[in-house]
């Protein structure tokens, strides 16, 4: 394989011998290791060594893009921006055509350009690895079964353009989640951590201690309930708004939560009595990301045109108030608003509120559930952003400060912008892995909140 | 395929050589090129394009009694020997933590297989700007009436080139297609909007569907009436922008094969899937309340309730020749008669479980992907010929919706509780339809509900549904399955009103 930096020269010295008005030409490397497990033995895992080239060439101001996947030598960089010229050529010109950006437009993000790819491979692995047979050994012996996976993804981004760019950026995205479930069925526990090496003893003490929980059942209607949702509950009702509802087009169409009723948008208008603040940010610690845009393919919200401009922090909700919607740069130039990128990360937080941890959360509650986490979340109604989806391994209730034994599941119907208007506690944020977006979404940092009144909608048999 | 019959012959002696040396109990090397087109228009002007084609290889291996997978971008012999030794290394530093117990049911050899799904033109090979136009005349042809303020459009297509070699002595060659096209229209008024999107389900299709053909029914051998659907969508989406929005409570439903193949889907699809009942989707996808000492008993519905299981039917999406596994595509029962008789397979489930024979859901979305089982085409049997109509289900019915369309769609992680809405909800009265309602949501658990199904539509009213995007594993894949139905007649089920359920 010849090195990326080789096959985006090859793809743009083929785009200006083809005669194109431009091109951008990312690659990507990556290297993945994965294990499964489930009824205490080890099941399916995978190494992969991937490679992902895309050029978007434009004509005028009409696009063509190409994306493979293999190895791509400058010969079949050539091949692809062909392709892709051949149909610039024949399509119209792009909505979101913008000058392309230029090396000057900002300073120099992420890694030099010349280094060489970051990889990952069945090592990284060991450390999960090595402590699940002692954790499969005291599953069976708590007549227990354990299921899980570990994963470690490393990427490596090269991204060359006509007018000069040359940029890269790497980062790795890993997680492990561990399941523990009573042998009848009874009970079931989730923790789920975005690294590949946490400490897995802890998380099976957490999984041990919440099925001890689970030994005292209550059987609950459905009704209002004042909750504790913990940070990866937060973190995936938070990212649905975020997929959702701020898209700047959607929006002045009338069409998410945040359209406003006769045209125009909520922008500027209070969300939440408390002062939360929604935003994203590469540079956040712990929650770095790719601090330029790198795309193969435009959308409402995204452009091609806007390939390596940089950036930094966007706020969509500060102190209670939206602030912004997400827009390309022709977008916000057409709507007289500044431009906000897709940015790989999500954080939510509060000056006000007491702070503390889940434990601390239940401490201070005299009556409520506190919940493990949240699935199968889905829209059904984007003019409130309702959402409906399922608790999921656990549900316990808290009576005077203590939890006091597991309730049945229930389906929630609940909108995020309502719950950050209805809560009432606002705990310490932290790096949370969505239980349901957590694959598309990995790096959110997420505080527990409590809310007066949950929906839960009806009961859910499943446990 | 990129690579010529000798070419992909040389990879796969390669791998399986090196797997016999290896001293491996089974082995199979795949090799596949997935090209996929995305198409997206707003307002009729072309918001995203995509051309994207995936190329690589995967080597799954059972070595020492365990799976070992491995995969690379990096298409030569070499590289596949190396692949062989990673997925042997997997197995044996993944079995040390626990495991080593795999064993794949026996599957007879195939010999050289060439396979092909059924379609004129493949899809991907029409030019982008062709696609374009045909959205782009669609959309105008929406948007240019008086109630519609925006539009949405969109296509996918894919054309998957596989091929399987594997030490049982099968070498399979592939080809299948793959097309979705859908259309939204988006109607104001001042207390806010709706949307409405074409029904017309993804097919396994080629370009003909869209564009070529006399207008049918959409049944198997029929073309979708893309014209009828054009033309209605903008009178329907006013009227429902006008419409009253419905009083929760109970309602006996008629529901659309156009909304019902995604329930078959949620709730008997993913229910019937021996490797979730058995627990081994328990950290993620999920498990089942159909579980496996209930094979033969256990009362998924009413007598009416025949589902099958099928990876053979004529434009099915799960459809295919030869599996991920080398297994021959098959078709069978899941429930008969109300009673649930079987589950879907793949050759390590049916081993573990005392099958005879894997019946042939193993898939891999990907060339770096290692195979899972996953969903055949699972569809419910109509009532033949002298079946109802959809009028006389209607007849039946004295208080109720008919429902048309899937939109949004939640189940719980046992496949108990589900919750779906739909595209448009028809108010029924004494048998007839008298208008529109809106903010309709069905919420049920999977049993009451299949229990209260009263008839099953005839042929006549009989579609073929799907998705392109059903999700399961870990890493995620994504599968394409689709779902034949009638249309039925579901009594007495809980109605909620969405708009209250906000809490507004």
């Amino acid at each position: 394989m010849i090195p990326a930096q080789e096959v985006v020269e090859g793809g743009v010295e083929a785009a200006a011998a083809a005669g194109a008005d431009g091109c951008i030409v990312l690659v990507e490397e990556t290297s993945h290791a994965d294990v499964r497990f489930a009824l205490n033995t080890t099941t399916t895992n995978g190494v992969q060594r991937g490679r992902s080239v895309s050029v978007v060439v434009f004509a005028e101001s009409a696009v063509g893009t190409a994306s493979r996947s293999g190895v791509v030598g400058p010969g079949g960089a050539a091949e692809m921006v062909a392709a892709a010229l051949a149909d610039a050529r024949q399509s119209p010109p792009a909505e979101d055509a913008f000058p392309l950006v230029k090396p000057a437009q900002g300073p120099d993000r992420g890694r030099p350009f010349d280094e060489g790819p970051e990889e990952t491979d069945a090592t990284a692995l060991e450390g999960v690895l090595s402590a699940l047979s002692g954790a499969f050994g005291r599953a069976r012996a708590r007549d227990a079964v354990l299921a899980g996976f570990a994963e470690i993804d490393v990427a490596t981004l090269y991204l060359g353009s006509s007018t000069g760019l040359r940029l890269s950026h790497s980062q790795p995205t890993s997680a492990v989640t561990l399941v523990g479930r009573t042998a009848d069925g009874s009970g079931s526990a989730w923790v789920g951590v975005p690294s590949i090496d946490p400490s897995l003893e802890e998380m099976e003490q957490e999984i041990w201690r919440r099925l001890d929980w689970a030994a005292r059942q209550f059987a609950l209607e459905a009704g209002r309930y004042e909750v504790i949702l913990p940070p990866s509950g937060v973190g995936d009702m938070m990212a649905m708004a975020a997929f959702d509802a701020i898209g700047g087009q959607d929006t002045e169409d009338g069409r998410t939560v945040f359209s406003k009723e006769g045209g125009g948008t909520r922008v500027g208008e209070t969300i939440s009595a408390l002062p939360f603040t929604l935003y994203s940010d590469p540079d956040e610690a712990g929650v770095t990301c790719t601090p330029f845009v790198a795309t193969s393919a435009s959308s409402s919200e995204v452009s091609v045109f806007d390939n390596g401009l940089p950036f930094g922090r966007t706020d969509w909700l500060r102190d209670g108030k939206l602030e912004h919607l997400r827009y390309h740069r022709a977008g916000a130039a057409k709507s007289g608003v500044p431009m906000a990128p897709y940015i790989d990360n999500l954080i939510l937080r509060c000056e006000e509120g007491k702070g503390g941890t889940v434990d601390d959360m239940v401490a201070r509650t005299e009556r409520g559930l506190l919940l493990t986490c949240l699935w199968y979340i889905r829209p059904v109604d984007p003019a409130t952003l309702l959402l409906t989806g399922l608790t999921r391994d656990g549900v316990y209730v808290i009576e005077d400060g203590k939890v006091v034994g597991a309730a049945n599941n229930f389906r929630f119907n609940e909108s995020p912008v309502d719950l950050l208007a209805r809560a009432t506690e606002v705990g310490t944020p932290v790096r949370a892995l969505g239980r349901e977006f957590g694959e598309y979404l990995n790096r959110m940092i997420m505080p527990p909140l409590r809310i007066p009144d949950y929906n839960m909608s009806t009961v859910s048999q499943a446990s | 395929m990129p690579l010529a019959a000798d070419e992909l012959a040389a990879l796969a002696d390669a791998a399986l050589d090196a797997a016999t040396g290896a001293g491996c109990q089974a082995a199979e090397l795949r090799v596949e090129r997935v090209r996929s087109q995305t198409l997206r228009l707003h307002d009729a002007l072309p918001e995203t394009t995509a051309d994207a084609t995936e190329f690589g290889m995967g080597v799954r291996v059972v070595a020492g009694g365990a799976v070992g997978f491995a995969a690379s971008v990096d298409v030569r012999p070499e590289e596949a020997v190396a692949l062989v030794r990673r997925a042997a290394d997997m197995a044996a530093v993944t079995s040390r933590a626990g495991g080593g117990q795999v064993e794949l049911a026996p599957e007879p050899a195939h010999g050289d297989v060439a396979w092909s799904s059924a379609f004129e033109i493949d899809p991907v090979d029409v030019p982008m700007a062709d696609k374009i136009a045909l959205l782009t005349a669609w959309s105008e042809r929406l948007g240019s009436h008086h109630a519609v303020a925006h539009t949405s459009a969109a296509l996918l297509a894919v054309s998957e080139n596989t091929f399987l070699a594997d030490l049982n002595g099968t070498r399979a060659t592939q080809h299948r297609v793959r097309l979705q096209c859908q259309l939204e229209a988006l109607a104001l008024s001042d207390s806010g909007f709706e949307t409405m999107r074409t029904v017309a389900p993804p097919v396994g299709r080629g370009w003909e569907w869209l564009t070529g053909g006399e207008a049918g029914d959409g049944g198997a051998d029929g073309n979708w009436d893309w014209e009828t659907e054009l033309n209605d969508l903008p009178e329907l989406l006013a009227e429902k922008l006008a419409a009253p929005s419905v009083e929760a409570g109970t309602y006996d439903l008629v529901v659309d094969p156009s909304n019902l193949w995604l329930t078959i889907h949620e709730s008997i699809g993913h229910a019937t899937e021996l490797d979730r009942a058995m627990g081994y989707e328990a950290a993620y996808a999920g498990t089942s309340f159909a579980t496996f000492d209930q094979l033969g008993s256990l009362q998924y519905g009413s007598p009416v309730m025949h589902v099958t299981g099928d990876r053979t039917v004529l434009h099915g999406l799960a459809t295919v020749g030869i599996d991920s596994e080398g297994v021959e595509a098959q078709s069978f029962d899941l429930v008969r008669d109300g009673v649930l008789v079987g589950y879907q397979l793949d050759r390590s489930i049916a081993s573990s479980m005392g099958f005879a024979r894997s019946n042939g859901c193993a898939f891999a979305d990907s060339p770096m992907h290692v195979p899972i089982q996953r969903m055949a085409n699972v569809s419910l049997a109509h009532s033949g010929a002298t079946g109802p109509t959809t009028d006389e289900l209607i007849a039946g019915v004295e208080r109720g919706i008919y429902i048309v369309g899937d939109k949004s769609w939640s189940i719980d992680m046992q496949r108990y509780n589900f919750q779906f809405t739909g595209q448009r909800f028809y108010r029924i009265v004494n048998g007839r339809l008298t208008g529109q309602l809106r903010d309709v949501a069905y919420q049920a658990t999977t049993t009451d509900f299949w229990g209260a199904m009263e008839a099953v539509g005839g042929s006549s009213t009989w579609v073929l549904g799907g998705a392109f995007n059903c999700g399961k594993g870990q890493p995620g894949q994504v599968a394409p399955v689709s779902h034949g139905c009638p249309a039925v007649l579901v009594r007495g089920v809980n109605v909620l009103n969405a708009r209250e359920e906000s809490g507004r």
